[in-house]
């Protein structure tokens, strides 16, 4: 909003940027136009460890990761990213923390922050995408900020260095995905199922259909995600995809407890079954 | 007492300052806009099930049938219309006259019940067999589950796990009439929680499924069709007040505030009169006292909301004022200057729940008793001058609380 453009905000804007970070989507485009299917992992910042299993994804083959920057009311998401939101949040995570901490290292794929629009709008648009920029996070995605809502952070992103990532849902009509798609950075996210994030125990019927319209409908990378538990249903998803998301299924393993090595051998599994298929 | 005529502009604030139009409660602007507050933040998922209930609201609503078997059903069914009660003694107490808009006597008895069943006839209209809703201290819920009885509908309510303990009375009532209610254990595990987990519900069902969300909140268009649902109680109000006081209008009109609809239907009675507008929020969940712009609900309104924009819990005795956020509307009319926003606590609630109880033989729920808390403050500070008239939604009865009033006022509160 424009009246959300606040003095602390003209402060942020002042100085250069120490711009970090891989660019999302000619990374992304790259690993595509190579024969290769994309796997997205995501990891909630400021879980304790974070920073070491979201190593432990790219090393095991990730060709990005996104990361959660938790909101105390996640209506997208399901038991266990709320969890982990929770979790997160008691441990006195902020945007500022969560990418302080991720200045320290350098990932060697893109990053793209996954958060909801009042953590967005409470920081201010480009204080937000400043803070990204310098925490090496070029890409976003903002689920609860549709097409008409989201023109203004949509600019102040392009013009901070942050590509910003619109979801399709099995119910967009066709126009709307036409303008999802010709808006969208980085990559469309195809949304699988009508409903939450969280595994599942099958794939939907829905996630299929929807990744041919995404692929007849744009050159950008397409990536399908939401309930994707394991490798079985990874390679179902991208089969009409360029690649996919998994997410709950490796917060559960973080929530309870494993060790990166575990999350690392999880993403490999889905690796190595996306290689192979 | 007022002397403004009704249509012409208001006396109040910002909005009469030359060459701006007078504050009316008309339809939103594009993208359901109240000024800078409302809009539609939700998920792509969503966003098509908005844009359908947006369209059948506007055809219902220019619809001579459909408003024909929604007065119908309010009237034969609700008991409609309710009177506006001049209340002798508590005026006498207070030293200003006090008329109550008695929605308290409506079936299931809060004002919840005129949306309701505006929202169950969308719900047909739109073809779909389920209901979801969120519900605070049960009100909506029990209207809700009522609706759905009599329409057929199945249904499932949200409600705190909290509230579900403080308001065990109305999670029966909504049993015994058919629904399912399903307890939120997330969060604070009060309203707010229980908006969410009906839109996470609503997300996975929304094909045969229609959210009946219970206040002036959410994404657009439900502040605009809520309060439009709601809008009887102010036209009414209106008219009977003019015919007890010899044409005029009263001086103030005052309503509680939680997401806001008995104050929204309220004061689109009023809006355009020259009675000041006053709303009352619980002092533990005062979003605009307290509260920041920001988005939550698919509204962009004022939040309880910490410097990261984390929302905070809110904290009253009333579980349907334990909300940190306002409707868009309000926040709007708030800003600029037409309506204003104040708060009372619990301890005064309570007496005033008492006063009430005592002077007229009313026992009002606890959520109205804030409307009247804030009033016997003023006039006892002489911010309500002696001799005003003021008018007062009494948006529900007190059936539900008693059990918990009684274990507060008989010092063994669980
Ligand atoms: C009797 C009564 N009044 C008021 C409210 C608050 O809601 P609103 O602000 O939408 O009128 C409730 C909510 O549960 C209620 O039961």
């Amino acid at each position: 909003m424009s009246t959300e453009s606040s003095v602390e905000e003209e402060v942020w804007d002042k100085g250069p940027v120490d711009e970090r970070g891989l660019l999302v989507e000619p990374t992304l485009r790259a690993a595509r136009d190579s024969g290769r299917k994309l796997l997205v992992g995501y990891v909630t910042g400021g879980l304790p460890g974070w920073i070491d299993h979201l190593a432990a994804m790219v090393d095991a083959g990730a060709d990005a990761v996104e990361v959660g920057i938790p909101f105390s009311d996640p209506v997208m998401d399901g038991p266990t990213i709320q969890e982990a939101s929770l979790r997160a949040l008691q441990a006195g995570a902020t945007p500022p923390s969560i990418l302080e901490e991720l200045r320290a290292v350098d990932i060697p794929v893109p990053l793209v922050a996954m958060t909801y629009y009042n953590v967005v709008a409470r920081a201010g648009h480009r204080r937000f995408a400043r803070l990204l920029v310098e925490g090496g996070v070029r890409g976003a995605i903002v689920p609860d900020l549709p097409l008409e809502e989201s023109p203004e952070w949509e600019r102040a992103a392009r013009v901070g260095g942050v590509e910003t990532t619109l979801l399709v849902a099995p119910v967009t009509p066709d126009d709307r995905l036409a303008e999802i798609c010709a808006r969208s950075h980085g990559f469309v996210y195809g949304v699988n199922l009508m409903g939450v994030t969280g595994e599942r125990a099958s794939l939907a019927d829905s996630a299929g259909i929807l990744a041919r319209r995404l692929k007849a409908a744009t050159d950008l990378p397409v990536v399908m995600g939401f309930g994707i538990s394991g490798p079985a249903q990874a390679v179902d998803a991208a089969a009409d995809a360029d690649g996919v998301v998994v997410a709950s299924a490796l917060m559960r393993l973080a929530l309870g407890g494993a060790r990166p090595a575990e999350v690392g051998a999880a993403v490999a599994a889905v690796r190595a079954a996306l290689d192979g298929s | 007492m007022s002397t403004t005529q009704p249509g012409l502009p208001t006396q109040h604030g910002p909005s009469t300052q030359q060459g701006v139009p007078p504050v009316r409660m008309a339809e939103p602007g594009a993208g359901g806009r109240f000024g800078d507050f409302g809009g539609r933040y939700l998920p792509e998922s969503l966003v098509p099930a908005c844009l359908e209930l947006e369209a059948a609201f506007r055809r219902a609503w220019n619809d001579e049938a459909f408003k024909g078997r929604y007065h119908a059903l309010l009237s034969d069914y609700a008991g409609r219309p309710t009177p506006v009660t001049a209340c002798d003694r508590l005026s006498e107490e207070l030293g200003v006259r006090v008329l109550l808009k008695r929605e308290d006597l409506t079936h299931t008895g809060s004002h919840k019940i005129n949306n309701v069943i505006g929202q169950a006839l969308l719900t047909v209209d739109m073809g779909k067999g389920r209901m979801v809703a969120e519900t605070g201290a049960g009100q909506h819920g029990v209207a809700t589950a009522t609706a759905a009885a009599l329409f057929g509908l199945e249904c499932v309510v949200y409600m705190g796990e909290l509230d579900t303990e403080r308001q065990e009375l109305n999670v029966f009532r909504m049993e015994l009439l058919g629904a399912e209610v399903r307890p939120v254990t997330s969060g604070s595990r009060t309203l707010k929680d229980a908006v969410n987990e009906a839109l996470r519900d609503w997300v996975a069902t929304v094909g045969n499924t229609h959210y009946c969300l219970g206040s002036v909140m959410g994404p657009h268009p439900y502040p605009w069709l809520v309060r439009e649902f709601q809008r009887i109680v102010g036209e009414e109000a209106r008219e009977q007040c003019r015919a007890l006081l010899a044409g005029k209008d009263p001086d103030l009109v005052v309503a509680c505030v939680g997401g806001g609809s008995n104050a929204a239907g309220t004061f689109a009675g009023f809006v355009e009169t020259g009675a000041q507008l006053v709303g009352v929020e619980a002092a533990g969940g005062a979003a605009m006292a307290r509260g920041i712009p920001g988005v939550l609900h698919g509204m962009r309104s004022y939040l309880l909301q910490d410097e990261w924009g984390q929302i905070l819990e809110a904290e009253s005795i009333s579980a349907g004022l334990d909300y940190p956020g306002i409707g868009p509307e309000h926040a709007y009319l708030g800003s600029s200057g037409r309506a204003r926003y104040t708060t009372a606590e619990d301890a005064e609630v309570l007496d005033a729940l008492q006063l009430l109880a005592r002077t007229e033989g009313i026992i009002p729920a606890l959520e109205p008793a804030h409307a009247l808390a804030w009033l016997a403050r003023a006039c006892r500070s002489g911010e309500v001058p002696a001799g005003s008239t003021v008018m007062v939604t009494l948006s529900g009865r007190g059936d539900k609380d008693a059990e918990q009033v009684m274990g507060v006022l008989k010092g063994n509160r669980s």
